[in-house]
């Protein structure tokens, strides 16, 4: 399995630096999770950020600070956080849904298409989507910049073919129509900048699955 | 254990005057060494402060941060892996999550932890590499034009969108980067086994 489409370089350098809505970090840390070499990308701008640390401005800490954390070393004060087993969603979307797959609580939206929108803040929205073998994603608009992370199954459209671990950038004008390879049931992750806006995607949606 | 601190007290550069963070990572990871982590508190803890600071938290609160990100670091050692990470590059991701938290912002997912297979250590030399490479990318940062250096240091405070985000070019990251990607085929190696 090779991941051939990737997030652009500015958005693993924003995720670094913490300057992503919520939701883009959620499929970021996703993608990154599959994928080795964005990992190396974003664990570089962490280097940086070491190095612009270490070079930066000093500002001397409280006289009794030292002693203070010193008597806190044997506190243990950090509970440790639930660890998931990666499965077919990556431990970052596990901990959103409350586990793998099995746990995800599906919405139909009809032509055996299903969705389940993840808790996030509202700057942006990350919705999981289900898409039977062959069938068309539900045509739908958004504003800004939307990724799409599949996680199980494939689908093609005009850009390419998309499988396990890979990312489609779309913009808003992008008008693309993509399908579901005929093999697998497909699951992946929709990150939009502002919420969705489903538009007569039922009458569209049964238009493709007919023309399948 | 004792072999690798050997070998990286022997491979340390005697013109170099800092201490090896490296090394006094280990010494509290594997001996929970108060002095060692006296000393990185004495180095770090003001310049993650100095680094809260410019990045909006006000003195208080960046002092009790950078307390946090020091124990932090106490009770995370055994995570620290050296043959991907400087140990400044290590207490800037506890410190960005820190803020995270006491900001009381948006969640921050972070990606699936890596962990060690069978094979117990990183390579040294994979180890002493990155140490290297760590060096260079401080020196190349020095020597960038101060707008691109501003421009960088408003990333990392948080405080630029996304189409700012953009516009940074020319990181000087194509070594560390290799070296880090190296180290993952390593440890993705490691795992299988």
């Amino acid at each position: 399995m090779t991941i051939k489409h990737h997030p652009e370089e500015s958005t693993l350098l924003a995720y670094a630096t913490n300057n992503l809505p919520e939701a883009f970090n959620l499929i970021v840390a996703s993608h990154v999770s599959l994928c080795d070499e964005c990992r190396a990308i974003v664990e570089s701008h962490d280097t940086l950020g070491g190095a612009l640390i270490e070079t930066g401005t000093v500002a001397s800490m409280d006289t009794e600070s030292l002693d203070r954390a010193l008597a806190r070393l044997d506190v243990k004060t950090m509970p440790e956080r639930k660890r998931h087993t990666p499965g077919t969603l990556p431990t970052p979307l596990q901990d959103y849904v409350g586990g793998d797959v099995d746990s995800i609580r599906w919405q139909p939206v009809g032509m055996g298409v299903k969705q389940a929108i993840l808790p996030t803040s509202s700057a942006a929205t990350a919705r999981l989507l289900y898409i039977p073998a062959g069938a068309a994603m539900p045509h739908h608009s958004h504003k800004g910049t939307e990724m799409t992370l599949v996680l199980q199954g494939a689908f093609e459209d005009e850009d390419g073919r998309f499988a396990r671990g890979d990312v489609e950038v779309a913009d808003a004008d992008v008008h693309h129509t993509p399908i579901a390879d005929i093999g697998e049931d497909c699951i992946c992750l929709a990150v939009t900048e502002a919420p969705l806006r489903f538009k007569g995607w039922l009458p569209r949606i049964m238009q493709r699955f007919v023309r399948i | 254990m004792g072999l690798m601190s050997e070998r990286i007290l022997t491979g340390q550069n005697e013109k170099q005057t800092e201490p090896d963070w490296v090394l006094m990572i280990l010494a509290v990871r594997d001996h929970r060494d108060r002095a060692a982590f006296a000393r990185l508190f004495e180095h770090f803890a003001p310049r993650i402060k100095g680094f809260l600071i410019n990045s909006g938290a006000d003195p208080s609160m960046a002092e009790e941060c950078a307390q946090d990100v020091m124990t932090t670091l106490w009770h995370k050692a055994a995570q620290f892996d050296p043959s991907r990470a400087s140990v400044a590059a290590w207490i800037f991701t506890i410190a960005r999550n820190r803020r995270i938290d006491m900001l009381r912002k948006q969640r921050r997912p972070e990606p699936e932890d890596l962990t060690w297979g069978p094979e117990p250590e990183p390579d040294q030399a994979d180890v002493v590499a990155l140490q290297q490479e760590t060096n260079n990318l401080a020196k190349a940062l020095k020597s960038l034009p101060k707008v691109q250096r501003d421009l960088i240091e408003k990333a990392y405070f948080g405080d630029l969108t996304q189409s700012e985000i953009a516009k940074i070019t020319g990181l000087p990251l194509g070594t560390i980067k290799s070296r880090i990607r190296l180290a993952l085929d390593r440890l993705r190696h490691a795992m299988k086994q």
